[in-house]
């Protein structure tokens, strides 16, 4: 059995290789697009609206208001990104179910690209919120002394994001395929369940960290600080 | 006993007692955590979603502790540097 998907490699030539971690993570990619295309397409205002555009008002509505709840700021600078995380983490993990698919998240490769990805969005956010200034002050927030403590502190907790993400779900489709060597047909099914609601709650942890760690880095703070910032209250 | 097989024993037995010990701490953590949820949400019953979430954060902070300690034993089971390299050294 396998520890990671890295190693399921279908095609090499060379430096490039195609293993199963890159097909299903293309794979989500490509179900998440189409299912956000065809719903865009025949997109329409009135009552009259299709399952699929219910579906997805519902989706971004929740997630909006999650954000405004969790960041206490106005969502819209975030939905895109933290939107994107959760439902991408979300489907490759509901995905399990369906015989022959290994999430992409089972790999710490997907979920450190994941990491990166925030990683780099919080000094995005907080420059693009706070000025080059004022987010590099942040570090120096309570004392000077404090400084290396909260450097190692950011990359630790992205760190810990990655391995946690990776190693729940690892050991969620790990320990069904034990059982299923061991006392496989009915056996594993409680686990499996057990898996695939980890994952959805993996995902929505993930999710909000990640907004929790910028809009910490980000916070607008005093009305003299911060320069082009828009009027949230007025305008949500 | 040959330096391999030594190298094999102890990385099994490590990672048991790896996760065996690893998975004590979170747990009586997370039975706490909840305990005083619990008593929250019985003191304030419409703050329950703000609770709830709130809840389902810490608990998964808490649980990655475990999670370290599992990944560790996997790697001593499944991808075992040490044992990869002696391995290679003697099978030639």
């Amino acid at each position: 059995m396998e520890i990671s998907p890295d190693n399921i490699v279908y095609w090499q030539a060379g430096p490039v290789v195609i293993n199963a971690t890159l097909v299903f993570s293309w794979l989500v990619m490509v179900i998440l697009v189409v299912a956000a295309w065809v719903t865009t397409a025949r997109i329409s205002p009135s009552r009259d609206v299709s399952r699929l555009q219910s579906i997805f008002e519902a989706l971004v509505s929740t997630i909006r208001d999650q954000i405004r709840d969790t960041a206490q700021q106005d969502p819209r600078p975030y939905l895109p990104f933290i939107g994107t995380l959760y439902l991408f983490i979300a489907l490759s993990n509901l995905l399990t179910f369906v015989p022959g698919y290994h999430a992409p998240t089972e790999s710490l490769t997907t979920t450190a690209a994941l990491t990166l990805c925030v990683f780099l969005a919080v000094p995005i956010y907080g420059i693009w919120q706070r000025g080059v200034v004022g987010y590099l002050k942040h570090y120096i927030e309570p004392t000077p002394l404090m400084l290396p403590f909260n450097v190692i502190g950011e990359v630790s907790r992205h760190f810990a994001m990655a391995v946690r993400l990776f190693g729940n779900i690892m050991s969620g489709s790990l320990g069904v395929a034990i059982l299923v060597s061991i006392a496989p047909l009915v056996v594993p099914i409680p686990l499996h369940l057990l898996g695939l609601l980890v994952g959805q709650i993996q995902a929505y942890i993930f999710a909000v960290l990640a907004l929790v760690y910028i809009s910490s880095a980000s916070r607008p703070g005093d009305e003299e600080e911060s320069g082009p910032q828009e009027p949230s209250a007025k305008a949500s | 006993m040959d330096d391999l097989t030594l190298v094999g024993l102890v990385s099994v037995a490590t990672a048991g007692i790896t996760i065996a010990i690893g998975s004590v701490g979170p747990a009586l953590g997370e039975g706490r955590a909840l305990a005083q949820a619990l008593i929250a949400l019985a003191q304030q019953p419409d703050e329950s979603s703000t609770i709830t979430r709130t809840l389902f954060v810490g608990l998964a902070m808490i649980e990655s502790t475990a999670i370290y300690c599992f990944v560790v034993s996997m790697i001593l089971l499944y991808a075992n540097p040490i044992w990869n390299h002696m391995v290679g050294q003697g099978g030639g």
